[in-house]
């Protein structure tokens, strides 16, 4: 059994990096998400396990770097926050477009534009619906606790590579910079040249004898072979909606009234769904862990079972309309949020649900 | 078990390694601990605080509106907390540069002046220690043992041997704490 530590949200994701075996990481530096590229820079990895830890000159740059590394049929990854991953979103398009894995771990903070650095959900709009050009999907993940910051590295890496595709992290300035008790993961070796080449004949590792070489690319310029290119991304996709979606159900089962919330704002309503339940309202929180695919199926159940739903976001309504399309009118669905770097009291989501819902 | 703390003061006082050896001590006695720095422009001189999590069950948010004790170490911190400790909850403040004093009636409130006596017995880095030893004097939540492992934990090894100093600095804070108001 590994030991259970003590650290930041942003310092599990880089111990987690190193552990599961990630040959490199490109970023810059921008609050809430520096401790990443600081934890890497301070463990030295390149000494033990080979990883490259570089600070790029710019966004667009480590994202490029991803790009052909990823190409290369390596395991790599960047992390930024709110505006830093504006400036990736070209990149990760061309990533989505050429089916690369990768993982981009995004700490986000509140905007628009250079905004502020307080914890913000303002991009689940941004991420799980495109933010890049053209039909693509990110595969999304939210952590709502430290050890999530840990076990979601690993686990975003599986699903890149499984599904090759880019998968984002989306965590907050909250779960970011705090310090919770962490489990990391066992050490995984980084795959050796050879092994490259035999798990991922797709990557561009050099002929070795075939007789016609890799080509990475996003373009093409063939309308009727770009239209199946979209066909075969959109299976891909129905796939990923079919195996991959995750949620967690707090008090759920016996719930009259349900919360959705994501992150660390779903923290904040744990505690909300205590006072609620103290009060005889009996209330459940379901969480989305994979924010893309989103749980539809599963509110949809819930939706004829409760009296409401309240989506509970720190932003200004967001998620909400994914609530909607899964409940489809059955049931009343309504939105509370602070915004800016705000974030809600337990008892002010109290409040909402009761005048919103209760009546 | 649970303790839902604030602490809070000027940059460079030590506030979020207090939080830091406190969240330590906890894991060392197997507790559920989270720890909730306020992250921003804060600077030595500027206003900081941390939100300090130790309970047996598992900790919904770690964002918290009220607080079971509050640390205050500054007067803008006093102005902004002392509203926000639960009834019956505790205040220690070090009593160095106040303007106003603590007004509330319904909580337990103490002095320490350890400010004042750290730097009278020359040992003013471990200043925040003071304060935690005063804090564990009157909210025994983890043993000073936990907190001295605590503290092997979250220092460098350079700096371990520093932490005799650090014991001193605990045991004299627990000494110094003053009751100015305590309810039944």
């Amino acid at each position: 059994m590994e030991e259970i530590k003590l650290m930041k949200g942003n310092e599990a994701v880089a111990e987690a990096a190193i552990r599961c075996g990630c040959d490199g990481y490109f970023g810059y530096p921008i609050t809430p998400q520096s401790e990443i590229l600081e934890t890497l820079m301070a463990l030295e990895p390149w000494k033990t396990t080979g990883m490259v830890v570089l600070q790029a000159e710019s966004e667009t740059a480590s994202i490029n770097m991803v790009y052909g590394g990823a190409g290369c049929g390596k395991k790599v990854m960047t992390s930024s926050s709110s505006p830093g991953i504006s400036l990736m979103q070209e990149g990760l398009s061309y990533i989505a477009g050429a089916e690369l894995p990768c993982v981009v771990v995004n700490v986000t903070r509140g905007g628009p534009g250079l905004g502020t650095i307080q914890p913000s959900q303002a991009d689940y709009f941004q991420t799980v619906k495109g933010g890049g050009h053209g039909d693509y999907k990110l595969i999304t993940l939210a952590p709502a606790s430290v050890q999530e910051m840990a076990d979601h590295t690993v686990l975003a890496f599986d699903l890149a590579f499984k599904y090759r595709n880019p998968v984002m992290v989306l965590s907050d300035g909250i779960i970011g910079q705090m310090m919770e008790k962490v489990q990391l993961p066992p050490h995984q070796p980084r795959l050796t040249d050879e092994q490259v080449r035999e798990k991922y004949p797709w990557a561009t590792t050099g002929k070795h004898g075939r007789a016609k070489q890799n080509v990475i690319t996003s373009l093409e310029l063939r309308s009727e072979e770009m239209e199946k290119i979209n066909n075969r991304l959109q299976d891909k996709y129905r796939q990923v909606e079919q195996n991959e979606v995750r949620f967690e159900e707090y008090f759920c089962d016996d719930a009259e009234y349900l919360i959705t919330a994501f992150g660390s704002c779903a923290r904040i309503c744990q505690k909300t769904i205590e006072l609620l339940r103290a009060e005889g309202i009996n209330a459940g929180l379901l969480r989305p862990i994979t924010l893309y695919p989103f749980p539809t199926e599963t509110i949809a159940q819930f939706a004829k079972h409760v009296k409401g739903i309240l989506s509970v976001e720190l932003n200004a309504g967001q998620m909400v309309e994914d609530v909607r399309l899964a409940v489809n009118g059955v049931t009343p669905v309504e939105f509370y949020g602070r915004q800016g770097g705000m974030t809600p009291t337990p008892d002010e989501v109290v409040k909402a649900l009761k005048s919103k819902l209760v009546k | 078990m649970k303790e839902e703390i604030i602490i809070a003061g000027f940059g460079g006082q030590g506030v979020l390694s207090m939080g830091k050896i406190l969240a330590y001590s906890g894991l060392m006695q197997g507790k559920e601990v989270s720890w909730m720095p306020s992250y921003g422009p804060e600077q030595r001189g500027g206003t900081a605080n941390v939100t300090v999590i130790l309970s047996d069950e598992r900790i919904s948010s770690p964002i918290l509106y009220e607080y079971d004790t509050a640390i205050i170490l500054n007067q803008p911190s006093l102005d902004k907390f002392e509203s926000r400790i639960k009834p019956g909850g505790t205040l220690i403040y070090d009593g160095h540069g106040f303007v106003r004093q603590p007004k509330r009636t319904d909580i337990n409130i103490y002095r320490i002046d350890a400010l004042e006596q750290s730097i009278a017995l020359d040992m003013s880095k471990t200043f925040n220690m003071f304060i935690l030893g005063g804090f564990l004097k009157v909210r025994p939540i983890v043993k000073i043992e936990d907190v001295l492992l605590g503290l092997k934990k979250s220092l460098p090894e350079r700096h371990h041997h520093l932490l005799p100093q650090n014991e001193k600095a605990l045991r004299k804070g627990m000494e110094i704490l003053i009751p100015m108001q305590v309810i039944a």
